[in-house]
């Protein structure tokens, strides 16, 4: 899991505090790896998620606050020297490194080869263990967060040494876009998961009815690592800039419902951050309020139960980065309607006032779209490796700024619908050229702006249908503008559908009260 | 006639490869040439694919070495064309800001700032110094057409005859012409406006004729019925 510290590491030759031996083992890190590795073979799930969320955590916090766990070669006497445990152990090993410590360029291509080895042992399907969901989001989440950072961390080429430069030109396959892709993909097709889910819903498979899980003897490993891929690939594009294909990536994942990617809050929340994001980027405001809505409002209810989770610190983190990115799409498209009562007071509380200045589009307003999207924003990546002839430069920011400005951009376009909206909120009609009077231009450029509105205001979806997003809407009829009420619609229907099944809930708690 | 049809043929032979290709093998680098060449194909038999567009932007930034100016220029025409779909913007978003400082680009970036702000009279007028970038690619005018007359619809229920033509950019008889092809197939409607010329009505869609949305805020999906049919009995 991207760990609480921001990642900018610049250090180069940072080791482990003085002191640390890696073949010194602890007893209570070798009972930890003793009885972790007899759950596994015992396909005791519970067991082992009770390990890996909660004692791994005492123990790195207890004995390894600020120092690498034991080496695997001193750990693998004690588990039989299993590959495949090893593997697992290490993957551990490194994300408490990443989170705790700062890797050198060695560990991380050390940590890329274990990747590789530990995903060409799942694709090869010799794997038959059960493990819980959160490892396997874990997996994924880390294994996208460790190339992320990678690629961040190569892009910084003006302090680098000799040796260092060196070495990443011998290591050049490490972390190399083409491999992260490719072995994401591999785990989507090898695991057959789009397959599973669309026979899931003919009601042939069984996949998120076990949530992931294989009751039939076999192991979910491949499967669900294939399922959580799927987000991962979203990650991997949104960090490139292609949001389209991201979401593409998404499709067979139906987020109306609740899915394999709701077991785990972490990939919840990953899923629709990035989809929320994705969405925002393709002007599909309505659909990007609607997601952020409703993961903000999931959070507030729910983030009491992960207090004592290592995982806190980031879910109140993208939190946050939510409601700013919830702020901007609503300051863009105004549908407050959309979203719920608590959500609304805390994105009040937050950003209410940054919201009424950035809806008056003056160079503040600017400013303050230009804060919250770098605060919010995926830390975007260039991914071809760097150029090794002098003079070196950090271009690790360049693709960042690529995504602001183009962003800045298209909020510079919307800049005259806001003058629109106000004098459609206050006019049922009213003609051309008063409007244009009223708005200091001439009555060309008035249809402009207005031709502009309507533009902007009606995206297209992913079937390529236009939907509007426009709270304020009108149509212009010769030379009179008609502005058209919206009401807010009354959702009768699911309300009723909610209240019969409740009904029927509470008649059959009272047919099973016997009556003496 | 004869050797057309089998160029033809063979045209679709290929892109059926490389819209697989796209599917199944996307993150390959051994496809770029099969992607440029796809560009070209687009370009002259007048077809689109954005998603092997995308990719073989992701190849370009992937491996920078291997860009090439005239294909990312191609590739944003035919975007543009694709308006009012934001196609355009998706493939900025991977081009690196270098490429975009040059000036075929910035030229490309203006015209589409001017379409996606309906300034239609600046964009003829930018269009017709730039013929290089894009008359290079057959249909072009008459997709930006399409596009100004699809935000048109949205708008104005009525037009009149002098906006309507600085949006298409055709004039006198041709313009005339126009309407009659549009009024016979599009079915366009003519009236005389009161003094100040010609009217053209256009058909009746929900964006001009907001009595004509369907509430489909108020539907339900079949399988959320599903849930209460034990219950119905």
């Amino acid at each position: 899991m991207a760990a609480a510290q921001d990642y900018d590491d610049g250090a180069v030759h940072s080791q482990p505090v003085d002191g640390y031996d890696p073949n010194y083992v602890p007893d209570s890190a070798k009972s930890f790896v003793v009885h972790l590795y007899r759950h596994i073979r015992e396909k005791n799930v519970y067991e082992i998620h009770q390990m890996y969320e909660t004692s791994f955590q005492t123990l790195s916090d207890r004995l390894f606050k600020d120092t690498p766990w034991p080496s695997v070669d001193a750990v693998a006497p004690h588990v039989d020297n299993d590959h495949v445990f090893c593997l697992l152990y290490r993957e551990m090993w490194f994300r408490h490194l990443y989170a705790r410590l700062s890797p050198t360029l060695k560990q991380r291509v050390d940590s890329w080869d274990n990747y590789c080895s530990l995903f060409q042992v799942v694709l090869h399907g010799v794997v038959n263990m059960q493990l819980p969901n959160q490892w396997l989001w874990d997996m994924v989440d880390e294994f996208v967060y460790q190339f992320q950072s990678f690629c961040q961390y190569r892009a910084k080429m003006k302090n680098k040494h000799e040796q260092e430069i060196a070495l990443l030109q011998q290591y050049d396959q490490a972390w190399n876009v083409y491999g992260v892709l490719n072995f994401l993909q591999a785990l989507v097709e090898k695991s057959m998961i789009i397959q599973i889910l669309e026979q899931e819903k003919e009601g042939l498979e069984q996949f998120t009815a076990t949530d992931g899980y294989d009751y039939n003897g076999g192991s979910n490993v491949l499967k669900v690592l294939g399922y959580f891929s799927m987000v991962g690939l979203l990650r991997v594009h949104c960090l490139l800039g292609d949001y389209q294909t991201g979401l593409k990536c998404l499709l067979p994942i139906d987020i109306s419902q609740q899915g394999v990617y709701t077991s785990v809050i972490g990939s919840y929340i990953a899923t629709i951050y990035h989809y929320g994001f994705a969405n925002l980027m393709l002007r599909r405001y309505v659909e990007a309020i609607r997601e952020f809505n409703k993961i903000l409002s999931y959070i507030y209810k729910n983030k009491q139960y992960h207090q004592k989770s290592s995982q806190y610190e980031q879910i109140l983190k993208k939190n946050e980065q939510m409601y700013a990115l919830l702020a901007v799409s609503l300051s863009l498209c105004p549908q407050v309607n959309l979203v719920d009562e608590t959500v609304n007071s805390q994105l009040r509380e937050k950003y209410g006032e940054k919201m009424l200045r950035m809806q008056r589009y003056d160079d503040e307003a600017f400013t303050l779209y230009d804060e919250l999207f770098s605060y919010a924003c995926p830390k975007f990546i260039t991914p071809s490796a760097p150029s090794y002839v002098e003079p070196f430069v950090n271009y690790n920011q360049d693709a960042y700024r690529l995504q602001l400005k183009l962003f800045l951009y298209e909020v510079k376009q919307q800049q005259l619908l806001s003058g629109v909206r106000t004098f459609l909120k206050v006019y049922s009609t009213i003609s051309l050229g008063k409007l244009a009077a009223y708005m200091e231009v001439d009555e060309p450029t008035l249809r402009t702006i207005l031709m502009t509105y309507k533009h902007k205001t009606h995206a297209i979806d992913s079937e390529g249908k236009i939907i509007s997003n426009a709270d304020i809407d009108f149509y212009i009829d010769d030379d009179m503008i008609r502005v058209v009420e919206s009401k807010p619609a009354k959702r009768y229907g699911d309300y009723f559908l909610r209240q019969i099944v409740k009904l029927e809930g509470v008649m059959n708690e009272m047919d099973r009260i016997k009556l003496d | 006639m004869g050797r057309e049809l089998v160029q033809k043929q063979q045209q679709s032979a290929v892109s059926y490869t490389v819209e697989q290709l796209v599917a199944v093998n996307p993150y390959n680098p051994d496809i770029l040439p099969d992607l440029e060449n796809y560009v070209n194909d687009q370009v002259s038999s007048q077809t689109y694919s954005l998603d092997a567009n995308l990719c073989l932007l992701r190849l370009y930034q992937f491996e920078p070495e291997r860009l090439s100016t005239q294909i990312v220029a191609r590739i944003l025409v035919k975007a543009l064309m694709a308006m009012p779909a934001p196609d355009f913007s998706l493939c900025l978003f991977l081009i690196p800001e270098r490429v975009q400082m040059e000036e075929q680009f910035k030229t490309l970036i203006v015209l589409s700032h001017y379409l996606e702000t309906a300034r239609f009279r600046q964009f003829w007028d930018e269009a017709a110094k730039s013929r290089l970038i894009v008359e290079v690619v057959p249909g072009f005018e008459q997709a930006i057409q399409a596009y100004a007359i699809h935000v048109l619809s949205l708008t104005c229920q009525k037009v009149p005859r002098s906006v309507l033509a600085e949006a298409i950019n055709i004039e006198g008889l041709s313009f005339d012409k126009f309407l009659e092809h549009h009024v016979v197939n599009s079915g366009w409607i003519l009236e005389k406006g009161q003094g100040k010329g010609q009217l053209i009505v256009l058909p009746r869609n929900e964006f001009n004729h907001p009595e004509l949305k369907k509430s489909t805020a108020d539907s339900i999906p079949l399988e959320h019925i599903t849930r209460i049919y034990p219950i119905l009995g």
